[in-house]
């Protein structure tokens, strides 16, 4: 009551104070979209409160009603490790480059969690959010990135406990340690980039949801994750390394198990692959963005 | 300097096409697009292009309340879309001089999980606002809609009014220089569209700019200090609200003499209605209308086929339909029908109605819209004369009576 009161007393010194502040904002210029245009990153950078109450939206929504809440983190690298080392370690008998089985698949699982599920939870999420898509406006490239944050959450939570497995099997990585983050920003950077694509294509085709998961089980098996690329025949090793994931892989695992530094070439092509595919990805949602709203 | 100075909006030759498969055939999966192709490798896709909206031109100062009105399918709401950025245009260009909020649903972003709290901050978010402004807010909001006892409770548990209110009172708390609402948002009870009614009046009168886009000519009249009118995507008018809401009225009438034609009408033609007739151009608001209705035979038709009647008020809004499988009644296509619709007991507001004839099996065999017009006569049906108010509210009249029994008096046995 005392609000309206107000607004009608100072309606006419609003209304100017209104329309000077709308003369100094900037113009929105809106024309049709080219073929090929950059995403405008100033609007992004101003729309962070959305991409911000996205990722709290996700991380509350999943240990909502859920009973082991955040326990679930730990429990699935942690079974499928144990998995892995029984299966791989103890039935093939593969080597683990000589740290313990389950250590070793763990970090494995870790890095993969880490690639495997931004991409996969990028994917479907503006299919998820169709309402908003077609009822409200702001930057589309919000809702697959901002779908990273829960999945970097679980990545925290779950590398906590390697650091405790660690200390358990006693086993010191040294300084390489420091360069887990640039490991992570480069891996989320890759697994964006194929995720903006996923998601813009999923828009239009639904198949995606179905073909993706599947692609990434076979790339799972593909990539060194439960296994040493040692343990890999010499005959096939020439595939193996030229997948980004393994160079991926030999990084978490130099800097997390102190083993043998990849291969410097691995560690710069790494970080070149994950900034191109980021940059494509971005160029490609963008150029699909245009046509969201009308058939999603 | 931008041309865009001094005005709240500038729009010039903005168009939106569609494309739309001839063959209406729309691929929605990878494997339904290759197949497609491989069936017919050498067929180029042919698309016909829809112009959704084209070639409009208009400019709204500041502290205008504009009111887009038009009949369905006119572009309304594609430009609200493209003033918005919800969709982009295919030609043309705006220039926007300050933030836009779109209120085109209530409740943008809500998730039935999250707490009220949570959700203010997200639906604020979407809406446009930043974490200062809604924080500054936040008390206002809660305080208008009424729920702060359930703020941390996820909005599944609300009742809908509950959940309602707290998502208009997140809207209405937006504070961009211009505003873009759908009708849609005037859902609620009487309470509710009144209060946003008001707050979207205060915005006006900020200097603020709203664009109002309504198939209701009263709230068009009550809240805009200007319209425009659209048909088939062009703007056919931008003035007063008089004159669009005129035009508006006059479509109705341009529209049903084109309906006339049997073979301009929609439906697929298998069986027309060759003539709707009524009983008197003008009835008082409570007698018997009589709609009589005659139908063509084609004896090659299967099966039988149903007739379906609306009665429709000056605002589009269909008041009634008199669906002839309700009353059971089925008609034979071998031969031509005449069939005659009684409607009783049905007590209309004073004004104009027009009637629709649709002649329906499975699909609609013809659709013939403003087939009859009818004036219902400004005399009350009530055996007591009242004033205006006393019949002003709803949509009909109604045979009713209040009996009154003195109530036993409190606290006795």
């Amino acid at each position: 009551m005392k609000r309206e009161e107000l607004a009608l007393s100072t309606g006419a010194r609003h209304g100017r104070s209104a329309t000077a502040a709308a003369r100094r904002a900037r113009v929105t210029v809106i024309t049709p979209p080219g073929r090929f245009s950059l995403p405008r990153w100033t609007e992004l950078w101003e729309a962070r409160e959305v991409a911000y109450r996205f990722a709290q939206r996700d991380v509350l929504l999943r240990y909502r009603q859920t009973v082991v809440g955040v326990a679930w983190v730990v429990l699935q690298p942690l079974a499928s490790a144990g998995i892995f080392s029984i299966v791989f370690g103890q039935v093939a008998n593969l080597s683990s480059d000589g740290v313990p089985y389950f250590v070793f698949s763990y970090m494995g699982m870790l890095a993969w969690n880490l690639f495997n599920n931004v991409l996969g939870r990028a994917a479907p999420s503006l299919v998820a959010n169709q309402s908003l898509v077609s009822k409200v406006f702001f930057p589309r490239m919000i809702v697959p990135l901002s779908s990273a944050a829960s999945v970097l959450l679980d990545f925290l939570v779950a590398l906590v406990l390697g650091v405790v497995l660690l200390i358990v099997y006693g086993i010191n990585p040294g300084w390489p340690v420091l360069l887990v983050p640039v490991w992570v920003v480069l891996v989320v950077l890759l697994a964006s980039g194929l995720g903006l694509i996923a998601s813009a294509l999923q828009v239009k085709y639904r198949d995606v949801g179905y073909v993706l998961p599947w692609l990434t089980q076979i790339l799972l098996y593909a990539s060194p994750v439960a296994y040493a690329i040692s343990a890999v025949p010499e005959n096939l090793r020439a595939l193996f390394n030229a997948n980004p994931l393994t160079w991926m892989l030999g990084m978490f695992r130099w800097s997390l198990l102190g083993l043998e530094r990849p291969p410097l070439w691995q560690i710069g092509a790494f970080a070149g692959v994950s900034l191109v595919v980021f940059y494509l990805g971005a160029l490609f949602f963008q150029s699909w963005e245009r046509n969201f709203a009308d058939v999603i | 300097m931008s041309r865009a100075a001094g005005k709240a909006v500038v729009v010039s030759g903005l168009g939106k096409s569609y494309r739309v498969g001839r063959r209406g055939f729309r691929p929605n999966t990878v494997v339904e697009a290759a197949t497609e192709r491989l069936r017919h490798p050498l067929r180029r896709t042919v698309y016909e292009e829809f112009r959704a909206l084209d070639d409009v031109s208009f400019e709204v100062p500041w502290g205008e309340a504009v009111g887009i009105v038009g009949r369905n399918g006119a572009g309304k709401s594609t430009l609200l879309k493209l003033l918005t950025r919800i969709t982009a245009p295919t030609r043309g260009r705006i220039e926007l001089s300050g933030r836009i909020g779109s209120l085109l649903e209530v409740g943008t972003g809500f998730h039935p999980e999250l707490t009220g709290r949570e959700n203010i901050f997200l639906s604020g978010s979407l809406l446009g606002m930043n974490r200062g402004e809604i924080r500054r807010q936040f008390e206002s909001i809660v305080e208008f809609s009424g729920v702060e006892k359930f703020l941390d409770t996820p909005v599944k548990r609300y009742s809908s009014g509950m959940y309602v209110r707290l998502a208009f009172s997140v809207a209405a708390h937006l504070e961009t220089e211009i505003l873009a609402i759908d009708e849609v948002l005037a859902v609620g009870d009487a309470e509710f569209q009144n209060k946003s009614l008001a707050k979207m009046r205060d915005v006006a009168k900020d200097g603020r700019t709203v664009l109002y886009v309504s198939h209701q000519m009263q709230t068009v009249t009550a809240l805009c200090t200007s319209a425009i009118y659209l048909e088939r995507g062009q703007l056919q008018y931008y003035g007063a609200v008089d004159g669009a809401l005129e035009r508006y009225r006059a479509s109705f009438a341009t529209f049903a003499a084109t309906q006339a034609v049997a073979s301009r009408r929609a439906g697929t033609g298998e069986l027309r209605a060759r003539a709707v007739r009524l009983s008197e151009d003008t009835y008082e608001p409570s007698e018997d209308k009589l709609i009589e209705i005659d139908l063509d035979a084609n004896p090659e038709m299967l099966g039988q086929y149903f007739v379906s009647v609306h009665l429709n008020d000056e605002n589009g809004v269909t008041v009634v339909q008199c669906d002839s499988r309700n009353v059971g009644v089925w008609l034979d296509p071998a031969s031509a029908q005449s069939v005659t619709l009684s409607v009783t007991n049905l007590w209309l507001k004073p004004g104009r109605y027009t009637v629709d004839v649709y002649v329906c099996k499975t699909g609609i065999l013809d659709s013939w819209e403003g087939a009859a017009v009818f004036e219902v006569l400004p005399v009350s049906p009530y055996p007591e004369l009242a004033g205006d108010e006393a019949l002003a509210a709803g949509m009909v009249l109604s045979d009713f009576s209040y009996q009154a029994v003195p109530a036993p008096a409190v606290g006795t046995p």
